[in-house]
């Protein structure tokens, strides 16, 4: 059925001065938001549906199956997910959490932060490339960290927004110290897959000397590891080489893509690091580069600083080639040595020039005797090195100074002649800025190191030759500027040391061969280049610098870095852009989360050994290899999760990705706000006795549901963490962060009792073998239909459960097995081994929870659950803020949905005048009429990028479309679902004048709603539409069969063609809503319903059997937190009375009720007359009443009360109380009884609040409650532990062994079989108080009867669905709440009549509904009345109408068609499904041609 | 004969055994091409007549998944 919701017909000014905001924010999006939103939705209002997770679902969609019905969680939720992702007045904001909240209720602003995705979900089209391709592995968290995911992820497959996402924690801190900001955890994660040329690619984005930077790159990357805190750092340089030298070797070069060519010139001034790098950035954006070099040979320090041992010129080369390749012109010998040359660039034709000349100029000892023969500038010896003319050295060569020139000097001697080499510095090693690599190979090739020490003189010969050296010894004393300790002299500690050759290299300055200041260039007191630090510009706009000559002498990573900046500025500036734009970005710098990693040794590459290298200038070091490379890369913790390696982007068809995204704030205007922020699992590492964290083996509830699922961690195979062995002795241990003080954990959580016997009884039905024990204290089956599902577990499946308290858990650390050590119910210590043990943790508050509320102003409890309000369960501490599901208290799924729909009445209570003021309508053309038509099929055959084109021949496909019948026109686009092919696919319809289309594509589930809309705007009934899935049923399937992929795509295609053709249109008949409300009962629930739908504006009438309203409740006082039952009692039959929209009928009854959803008239009999009531839905709120106990001398002993009455006693202030020396009361009087196996719910709580009140009243009294298990569930288990605290004593009976009750005259006895001592005991009291069971009223059957409204075993009346439409029956229009439905508390009663009056508002907010569409129609006039549609309908559709006739009423069909097959003489066919459509679809699998082919060859065969 | 030349129609639920399908096509559970698939409202909705048609046009199996 369809439904439209009109715009509300309220003007705003009549009822309301101030504006009131048809929206609604919920936040969180588990089943209790999801819940709210659907509601709201469909009763007008705009929903913003916030969550913080990238799908919505919330815990729900983590468990495996439900209790007690054992349904899968996933085939519940999943339908709820779409229905939520269709519903165009819901939008869902994921990454979303709230930041700001201001407003009164009505008008709220909201501030929403927004986390980025990195997806574009609008483009995704979930098809999971990027995650194939993703490097980066981590746990999944959704299968509670027992399996991996990618960094790229959706948490499953039916995950809402179908779209994946990208996890970013920050950047990683080798990225973050990398001055040129290299992905580096990208291309290790890259080499760990064996990834190098994507690597090696990946390098080159931010560096384009990899294989340079491999070798004698300073890694400040390294420093910053976060595997340094574990063991050692990653290896980064080294695997970089092996990147780089992976190309080198094969030999295959790709150049990057480049973009298409500029007219712009850039000239680049010095080849350095710095220059090339400039030139390579800027010839990817299509500059034409010249660089412009002093030197015969390009490279600058790299060639001409670093000896060839450490970078051997065949790699240099290679890497100059690479970007000379890329059409960088190199011109040698071309100083551009002056001002005028620079000016005349320009001139030139250059739109912009880079400088990067470096800084050669050695600085000056300034000692005596450095004018001598024999005395070397460091850097000039290296150079003519380089130069190829090695300078004279003697065999005895010091070298002055502590840095990489020094050492460079020193062992580059060595190997030119020197035989003794030695450095001199004036400082200690630790001091020393040269690399430890290099000291220590200089140190392995015998170099002699004089620390602390500096030279004074150098003494020369008569010939003019150096000599010798004087040197003074050093002490360090206070750090200077540089925080370094400074060098002192120590006074006459001068010696001297014969030497042949002096190299001093104590540090470079810059040194351009022209004037800064004629050419208009500012500089630096260190007589640097003057530039803005972001974007590398001079003085003179057109002029960029970089390098050493702005920063001085600084590393080759630095010189890129600033080569690559400068080169996006000067294309902003001839792009005219601004250059600072974006470029200053905070850095998040992201840590690993402290998780024990196991040491793993560091990858180590091998050097030639020093004797054989010091003889020549080869590569010392030698690289990894790919398998060490590949280890090594392993070690890399992946801080930032997504490593940025960007393989999705390139792997993304549909080009979703969107890695720049950032996280925005996002306001949003709201009139009411739902708070759902549900829960997460007690941290069960805090109960260190049971082991967690410790033991493999013991794992948590929310794990072993994970376990148990088909889709989770093993695939639905239950094992051992420690072994992966089969389980067979399996315990659960109950109350693991809850009913525990210590914790601060004192609430019962109120569902893990369920859920541990549910997943006993899913482990057995996995593995029979399987023997389940349940370790508890007292077991809460306190919800409708858990007793029975208890009981069952223990007669039918063979559950053991063990009433005991654990003392703690231990493990066989060789087998891992587990033992349990307890003391059982007769007081006697017991060991048992397990093999799983699995802890029942309780219920937290979503820590996020706590953060959300007191933004909204929201108060929460001790415990961080919401603040409870009197009798009102959604309500919060701030109007308009209303609250539902395990936020507002621990609870199961039914009670999470009811509340959901409670407080989505709340809302409509309050923002009623603005209902449908911002929801969309969509505007159709008018359809254009195709009957008589012969069809004219239109076929779009989807590539979903290369999801489905990578399989299937879709160009084939696409071209034998043309050869079916009727198919006018055919084509192939590569998404079908985006919005331009949406567009051309309703021109098509249009220039071809389609009557029907064929997409063939994905999952009609998701995508079908998309394409019909699609045809209903290009003029077309939504019914001539038909879709093949050759994606998720053909191509994802059959990925090694590519042939046999598309031969079944084009039996798909035809099969739909076939349908498509017999398609008809069809059309939904609109009728009017009978927007009023009737609700039968006038007890609590029924008032509250009432009250609901009347102040949400709906005309209500209010029918009664009795001449007075309030129920079972009027005869309730006080509730456990004291509140004043009989005033809100009295107050609701007030304002009922009173309400202008209430028609209260009393004395009355429901006679007959006619018509369907959104129209029913129903007969009401009342003082002898018939009353007609109009309405378009019914609400059922008959109550239950409280057991008459035939036991313990009830009605035979003024002195044996049921707790309601003694309740009654203590309110009126009857003076007998405080006579009472001692009181006895039994609990499950008439509950949990064979002929009632059902828990009465409220009993204990109310036995324990009667207790309290009687200790209150009369201290001295004694109290003793005769229990078989105490159900003081939730935060009702604060209550028992307070009567435990003022002394009410608990005595533990067995059924078996009932107590007894004995007249003693005015006293009585009672004899209970004491289970916790083992003892019988003798209570002399004065009253004995029984908890007498809660019953279903008897008038309930009559009305069930006459309303045709199904109930359970109980006689309460059965919903629909018990998890997850527990308000509403299966037959449409209808709802219930209360003690008609089940026993529950007075405010649970509230709760769930205002749910079930925003049920109803579901209905009566529309002013039309619509019937008809896909419902089976019967051919009246030859039906015979068999009655077989009645008896086969599940939803009881089929009548006999007024006329005689069968009817089968469009408004409440589903569609489902059991009735058509049922059929004897075929007279029903279901709409859109009918049996020619159905069987040209099933019989279109084999072609007609190859059927008559066939039949000719079996015809002449038998010939 | 090994099975993998027999056509095989598959009527499924729309609900659950379509679904499940779906979810076979996320997870890239590979299986053998020969079947096709048919979505109904429900499984109650096959009809003999569907059956017998089908095998008559020249399926070989039907498997019905509700």
């Amino acid at each position: 059925m369809n439904t439209d919701t009109v715009k509300s017909t309220e003007t705003k000014d009549e009822w309301a001065p101030d504006r009131n905001v048809g929206a609604v924010a919920v936040v969180g999006a588990g089943i209790a938001g999801m819940q709210s939103a659907l509601d709201l939705a469909e009763s007008g209002y705009r929903v913003y549906l916030l969550e913080k997770n990238t799908t919505i679902g919330g815990v729900m969609a983590q468990l495996d199956k439900t209790f007690p019905t054992n349904d899968c969680s996933t085939c519940m939720i999943s339908p709820k997910l779409i229905e939520v992702a269709g519903n165009p007045n819901i939008e869902i904001i994921t990454g979303a959490s709230i930041e700001q909240f201001e407003g009164r209720p009505g008008d709220f602003t909201l501030g929403v932060l927004l986390s980025p995705r990195y997806v574009d979900e609008s483009r995704c089209t979930a098809c999971g490339e990027c995650a194939k391709v993703c490097p980066v592995e981590i746990s999944s968290t959704f299968n509670e960290d027992l399996s991996t995911r990618k960094a790229a992820y959706k948490h499953f497959p039916q995950a809402i927004p179908s779209a994946f996402a990208i996890e970013k924690k920050g950047t990683a801190p080798c990225k973050a110290a990398c001055p040129a900001h290299i992905s580096v955890q990208g291309y290790v994660a890259l080499i760990r897959q064996g990834k190098i040329q994507e690597a090696l690619n990946l390098i080159r984005r931010d560096n384009p000397l990899p294989a340079i930077c491999g070798r004698v790159c300073t890694h400040p990357c390294e420093a910053a590891c976060s595997r340094g805190d574990v063991d050692e750092a990653i290896a980064i340089k080294d695997l970089k080489r092996v990147a780089a030298d992976y190309e080198f070797h094969s030999g295959a070069k790709v150049l990057p893509a480049m973009k298409e060519s500029r007219k712009e010139k850039v000239a680049v001034v010095g080849s350095g690091p710095a220059g090339l790098s400039a030139a390579y950035y800027l010839a990817l954006e299509g500059y034409g580069v010249t660089i412009f070099e002093t030197l015969p040979a390009a490279g600058g320090m790299l060639r001409y600083g670093i000896p060839e041992y450490r970078l051997p010129r065949d790699i240099l080369d290679y890497e100059i080639d690479f970007i000379r390749e890329m059409g960088v012109e190199i011109r040698l010998n071309t100083p551009v040595e002056d001002h005028e040359t620079l000016s005349g660039l320009q001139a030139g034709g250059y739109s912009a020039a880079f400088l990067a000349t470096g800084a050669h100029k050695p600085l000056e000892l300034n000692v005596e005797g450095e004018d001598l023969n024999g005395v070397y500038q460091g850097v000039d010896f290296l150079r003519r090195i380089g130069l190829g003319d090695n300078p004279p050295v003697g065999k005895r060569v010091a070298v002055i100074g502590g840095g990489n020139v020094a050492m460079d000097a020193v062992r580059s001697a060595l190997r030119i002649g020197a035989r003794e080499a030695c450095i001199i510095y004036r400082r200690s090693e630790e001091e020393m800025p040269a690399y430890g690599e290099e000291i220590e190979e200089a140190r392995e090739e015998n170099v002699r190191f004089h620390l602390l020490t500096t030279p004074t003189k150098i003494l020369g010969d008569p010939n003019g030759r150096v000599q010798s050296l004087e040197l003074i010894r050093m002490e360090l004393g206070e750090p200077d500027e540089s925080g370094r300790r400074r060098p002192v002299p120590v006074a006459g500690s001068e010696y001297r040391m014969e030497v042949d050759t002096v190299i001093t290299a104590i540090g470079q300055t810059v040194a351009s061969g022209f004037d800064p200041a004629k050419a208009g260039l500012k500089t630096t007191r260190r007589a640097t280049f003057a530039v803005d630090p972001i974007t590398f510009q001079t003085s003179v706009p057109w002029i960029f610098a970089g390098g050493d000559m702005v920063s001085g002498p600084a590393t080759v990573i630095e010189a890129v870095a600033a080569g690559k900046e400068a080169a996006v500025s000067i294309d902003r500036m001839i792009r005219g852009e601004d250059l600072r734009a974006g470029r200053e970005r905070p850095v998040t710098i992201a840590y690993p989360e402290p998780a024990s990693h196991a040491p793993h040794p560091r990858q180590r590459f091998t050097r030639i050994d020093a004797p054989e290298r010091i003889h020549s200038f080869s590569e010392v070091q030698r690289a990894l290899t790919l398998e060490q490379a590949k280890d090594e890369a392993g070690r890399c913790l992946s801080c930032g999760v997504c490593s940025e390696c960007y393989q999705c982007v390139e792997a993304c068809q549909a080009n979703a990705i969107r890695h720049d995204m950032e996280p925005g704030i996002r306001k949003l205007n709201v009139g009411a706000v739902v708070l759902a922020g549900g829960y997460r699992p007690f941290e069960a590492e805090r109960k260190p006795e049971y082991g967690y964290g410790r033991y493999p083996n013991v794992i948590t509830s929310l794990e072993f549901e994970r376990i148990l699922s088909a889709a989770g961690p093993f695939a639905g195979h239950i094992r051992r963490l420690s072994d992966g062995k089969d389980p067979v002795r399996i315990a659960w241990i109950q109350c693991v962060g809850s009913r525990d003080s210590a914790g601060n954990q004192d609430y019962c959580s109120s569902v893990c009792c369920m859920y541990a016997t549910k997943q006993a009884i899913i482990a057995k039905e996995h593995d029979s073998r399987i023997q389940p024990t349940i370790f508890f204290m007292d077991i809460r089956a306190h919800g409708k239909g858990f007793d029975r599902y208890y009981e069952r577990a223990k007669t039918d499946h063979g559950i053991r459960y063990t009433r005991s308290m654990i003392s703690r858990v231990t493990e066989n650390p060789v087998t891992h097995d587990l033992y349990i050590h307890y003391l059982d119910e007769q007081g006697a210590f017991q060991d048992e081994t397990f093999d799983l043990v699995i802890l029942s943790v309780g219920l937290r508050p979503h820590p996020e929870t706590a953060d959300t509320a007191r933004k909204l102003g929201v108060r929460l409890n001790a415990w961080g659950f919401a603040e409870e309000q009197p009798f009102d369960l959604v309500a919060t501490s701030r109007e308009g803020v209303y609250c539902c599901g395990v936020l507002q208290s621990p609870k199961d799924i039914p009670e999470t949905v009811a509340q959901a729909s409670s407080a989505a009445a709340k809302v409509q209570e309050l923002l009623w005048k603005s209902r449908g003021s911002l929801i969309d309508s969509m505007d159709y053309p008018e359809e254009r009429d195709v009957l008589g038509e012969e069809p004219r099929i239109g076929v779009f055959v989807c590539h979903c990028g290369i999801n489905i084109a990578g399989i299937v021949d879709v160009k084939e496909l696409a071209e034998y479309a043309k050869s079916l019948p009727h198919v006018e026109v055919s084509s192939d686009t590569l998404f079908a679902c985006s919005t331009d092919s949406q567009s051309t696919m309703r021109e098509v319809i249009r220039q071809h004048n389609l009557n029907r289309v064929v997409v063939t594509s994905c999952s009609p589930r998701t995508h079908e709603p998309l394409f019909q809309d699609n045809l209903q705007k290009a003029g077309l009934n939504k019914y001539l539409f038909e879709m093949a899935n050759i994606r998720d049923q053909c191509s994802w399937v059959h990925q090694q069969h590519p042939k046999e992929a598309t031969e079944k795509a084009k039996d798909l295609l035809r099969m739909s063609v076939a349908r498509a053709s017999l398609l008809e249109p069809l059309h939904e008949i609109p009728f009017e809503v009978t927007r009023k409300g009737l609700v039968v009962g006038g007890g609590v629930s029924g008032m509250t319903a009432a009250l609901s739908l009347a102040d949400q504006g709906f005309e209500t009438t209010l029918v009664e059997k009795n001449d007075m309203l309030g129920g079972e409740a009027a005869k309730l006082f006080f509730t456990a937190r004291n509140d004043d039952t009989a005033a809100y009692v009295r107050d609701l039959d007030r304002r009922i009375r009173e309400h202008p929209k209430v028609t209260l009928l009393t004395g009355a009854e429901i006679v007959e009720s006619k018509g369907h959803v959104g129209k029913f008239t129903t007969t009401v009999r009342k003082d002898g007359g018939l009353h007609t009531v109009e309405h378009g839905a019914t609400i059922i709120a008959t109550g239950g009443s409280e057991y008459a106990p035939q036991e313990y001398l009830f009605g035979r002993h003024p002195a044996v009360l049921t707790q309601r009455d003694f309740h009654g006693m203590m309110a009126a202030g009857d003076k007998r109380i405080k006579l009472l020396k001692s009181v006895a009361m039994i609990q499950c009087v008439g509950s949990r009884e064979p002929e009632h196996p059902y828990c009465s719910r409220i009993c204990c709580t109310q036995a324990v609040t009667n207790a309290l009140k009687l200790k209150e009243i009369n201290p001295n009294s004694d109290v003793y409650i005769l229990y078989r298990d105490i159900r003081t569930f939730g935060m009702n288990e604060l209550y028992y532990k307070k009567a435990r605290q003022k002394g009410v004593r608990f005595i533990r009976y067995d059924p078996t062994r009932k107590p007894e009750v004995a007249d003693r005259g005015n006293e009585l006895t009672v004899t209970v079989f004491d289970q916790n001592m083992h003892t019988e005991l003798e209570l002399p009291v004065q009253a004995v108080i029984l908890s007498a069971a809660i019953r279903p009223r008897p008038e309930s059957k009559p009305l069930a009867s006459t309303l045709k409204l199904p109930m359970d075993a109980d006689g309460f009346f059965l919903e629909a669905h018990v998890k997850l439409r527990p308000l509403e029956f299966s037959n449409a229009g209808h709802f219930l709440c209360g003690l008609a439905h089940s026993p529950k508390f007075l405010e649970e009663s509230v709760a769930q009549a205002k749910g079930a009056a925003s049920r109803a508002a579901t209905i009566l907010s529309k002013e039309r509904m619509f019937a008809g569409g896909q419902v089976a129609v019967v051919d009246r006039e030859r039906c015979v009345l068999c009655m077989t549609c009645a008896r086969t309908c599940p939803f009881g559709v089929p009548k006999v109408a007024d006329d005689g006739f069968i009817h089968i009423d469009a408004a409440e069909c589903r569609g489902c068609g059991n009735c058509a097959s049922a059929c004897p003489r075929k007279l029903i066919q279901v709409q859109h499904m009918k049996d020619d459509q159905t069987i040209a679809k099933e019989t279109g699998i084999y072609p007609l041609d190859d059927l008559i082919r066939e039949l000719q060859h079996f015809m002449g065969g038998t010939r | 004969m090994d099975g993998s030349e027999l056509k095989i129609i598959a009527m499924v639920c729309t609900y659950c055994t379509y679904t499940a399908a779906d979810m076979a096509g996320s997870m890239r559970l590979q299986y053998p091409h020969n079947v096709r698939i048919v979505k109904l409202p429900c499984t109650g909705k096959v009809d003999t007549i569907h059956i017998l048609k089908s095998f008559q046009a020249g399926a070989d199996a039907i498997l019905v998944g509700g």
